[in-house]
């Protein structure tokens, strides 16, 4: 009877779980939600990346050729228009390159290699950033001033020359530039953490925690990470962009992927050659593809920064 | 201000050296420096004849001072590929690079606040949505792409504008420019159009938001109340506000011109540090490189040392600590 009862009082203290369902319901009825209705280039961004997301997963079921597999290619098929300006040509939509590649397929292809080393490139560098954010503002002393001091001097450099730098040392090679990238990209999350760190860090339910004798890694992870997730996928969205260009324009120079895995900025690269004599499909799909890839991304990242982070403008 | 000044030059020092250290074990890194001054059928007192003149007998720590000595002598060893003294090298090229810059970032400081102003004074009309969907496009667009695009509609498909070198360089007060003939001046247009594109975006966005913040301030209000008249209330009180982000940012985009000119000269074939940058590391001439990195990293600690003093002139609010 007596247990009956405390169990009585403890349940109606402790807030029902919710289904999931129901938080899709709050979710639905939120303000943020009610303002993503309402921005037509939040709903562009996101129909954009849905887009590129389907198209680098399933777009290979549909390409007349896979441009890696060099017995499909032929020569006889090199130097064609794109179809709406040569009516003959209705295999090749886009156009074919110097070495008869159809374009649409290289673009296709392309936009998983560039999305790949974007999306992993974020997830690295968040995740080593995060660490060192949490740890500075966590602990402070000199661990904090020489992790922020290490910052200070990288942000007071551009990250491509740094990026150019660093491809320079490592050669090329994706998992080259996936650690370029990292250690390109760390700073801003390191600085964005530790910031709100060390703004949660005074607040009262830290200092309950800290009596109550939680170790450290479980107040960092479980009371701490959790505030500062929102700049965290703020900050990502952004990143994700920038180093899809970062990647693009290093691939240009000579200095990002290999030949033989050609992300979107390689197939401009290639298509330089052939500008002067005219065939300016080679180069100006590949370009406005990476152009409509980061530009979906920004629309998106610039309504969640707005919505969720107006301090980071 | 003599603080401030004592530990400006202290945080130079610190830059520097984290530099240089980087720099020393990237040329350690990068290839086999021996092999690459001597010849392959070199005979062994030659060998041994350079091994002493790198200091390559000698402990790591005992190379790096070496390396620090001549860097500070100016002595970057002789590029592999020129035959000549690296650093001199990249100062002879580095005017062209600079006048891409200078116009560039007049480009970018011009149409960014005007626009900017525009986007944040009237938000909601249909202009101010264009040039803000317009900027979300313009930092988005690759600018080797841009690049080549100016090439293909300006130079190719139209044959308006040179797409490639410098063109004529005339004299003007003594500094070799472009801009001093009217060929020199056709050469300029694409690539420093080609550079600003970015700028001119990050500009204008900023601008905007820091209008946008001193739009709703009480002292707005007030002048309002006053009767002022809203362009002198725009120009003569929200945008002297709105300035010190914009001289925060125009330091970066400073620095950002300076690294993507290594971009646009490659396209354009513009003979300045930029195209040399890339061309030494395609060739792996190590002397160029490191000289390249170390006079790159004093640039940028002087433009944010200059940004730093250009707070106090324009907000004497602030104080240099």
């Amino acid at each position: 009877m007596e247990n009956n009862k405390a169990s009585n009082i403890k349940s109606s203290f402790v807030p029902k779980k919710k289904t999931f369902s129901e938080k899709f319901d709050d979710f639905k009825k939120s303000e943020g939600f009610y303002n993503y209705k309402k921005s037509k280039s939040a709903i562009a961004g996101t129909i954009i990346i849905i887009f590129i997301v389907g198209v680098a997963l399933l777009g290979p079921l549909f390409t007349v050729q896979d441009p890696y597999d060099i017995a499909s290619l032929s020569l006889m098929d090199a130097y064609r228009a794109p179809s709406f300006m040569d009516p003959d040509n209705t295999q090749f939509l886009l156009g074919t390159d110097q070495q008869g590649r159809d374009v649409l397929s290289a673009i296709v292809y392309g936009s998983r290699v560039s999305l790949y080393i974007g999306i992993v490139a974020t997830l690295m560098a968040s995740v080593f950033g995060i660490t060192l954010g949490l740890i500075s503002g966590y602990y402070g002393g000199k661990v904090e001033s020489i992790i922020m001091r290490l910052a200070d001097i990288q942000l007071s450099f551009p990250s491509l020359l740094i990026a150019l730098f660093l491809m320079t040392i490592f050669g090329r090679g994706v998992t080259n530039i996936l650690l370029a990238l990292l250690l390109v990209g760390w700073v801003k999350y390191a600085r964005t953490v530790r910031g709100a760190t060390l703004s949660v860090k005074s607040s009262e339910y830290i200092e309950a925690a800290r009596v109550i004798g939680l170790p450290s890694y479980r107040i960092i992870i479980k009371h701490i990470l959790p505030n500062v997730l929102t700049s965290i996928v703020v900050l990502s969205t952004i990143q994700i962009g920038n180093f899809i260009l970062t990647e693009a324009t290093l691939s240009f120079l000579g200095l990002g992927v290999p030949v033989t895995e050609p992300s979107l900025g390689m197939l401009c690269s290639n298509g330089f050659v052939v500008l002067f004599s005219g065939m300016w499909w080679v180069t100006v799909f590949p370009g406005l593809y990476i152009m409509l890839i980061v530009f979906g991304i920004n629309l998106l990242g610039d309504f969640l920064r707005d919505e969720f982070n107006p301090k980071l403008k | 201000m003599i603080k401030f000044l004592i530990k400006r030059i202290w945080q130079l020092v610190i830059v520097l050296f984290a530099v240089s250290l980087l720099v020393f074990i990237m040329t350690s890194l990068v290839g086999d420096p021996l092999s690459l001054l001597v010849k392959e059928n070199a005979s062994a007192s030659q060998i041994a004849e350079a091994t002493e003149y790198l200091g390559l007998d000698q402990p790591a720590y005992h190379q790096y001072f070496l390396f620090v000595k001549n860097a500070l002598n100016g002595d970057f060893g002789v590029s592999y590929r020129y035959q000549q003294s690296a650093i001199h090298l990249i100062i002879e090229r580095m005017p062209a690079t600079l006048e891409l810059v200078v116009i560039a970032m007049a480009l970018s400081i011009v149409f960014g606040i005007v626009f900017g102003v525009y986007a944040g004074a009237y938000p909601n009309s249909f202009l101010s949505k264009t040039i803000m969907n317009l900027s979300i496009a313009g930092i988005s667009v690759p600018s080797f792409w841009l690049g080549m695009l100016m090439i293909y509609i300006f130079g190719i498909k139209f044959g308006l504008l040179p797409v490639s070198g410098r063109g004529e360089v005339g004299t003007i007060l003594g500094i070799k420019t472009s801009l001093a003939t009217i060929d020199g001046i056709k050469h300029v247009i694409l690539p420093a159009l080609t550079l600003s594109m970015g700028s001119v975006a990050s500009i204008i966005r900023l601008t905007r938001a820091g209008i946008q913040e001193n739009m709703v301030q009480d002292y707005v209000k007030l002048a309002r109340a006053k009767g002022v008249k809203n362009r002198k209330i725009l120009f003569g009180h929200v945008l002297k506000n709105t300035l010190i982000p914009i001289i925060t940012i125009f330091g970066l985009q400073l620095g950002s011109l300076i690294a993507y000119t290594t971009i646009t000269e490659t396209i354009f074939a513009w003979p300045g540090m930029g195209k040399l940058i890339i061309d030494s590391i395609n060739s792996s001439d190590t002397p160029i490189i490191s000289a390249y990195i170390l006079l790159v990293a004093v640039i940028f600690v002087v433009i944010n040392f200059v940004v730093d003093l250009l707070y106090c002139v324009i907000d004497p609010r602030i104080e240099l600590k």
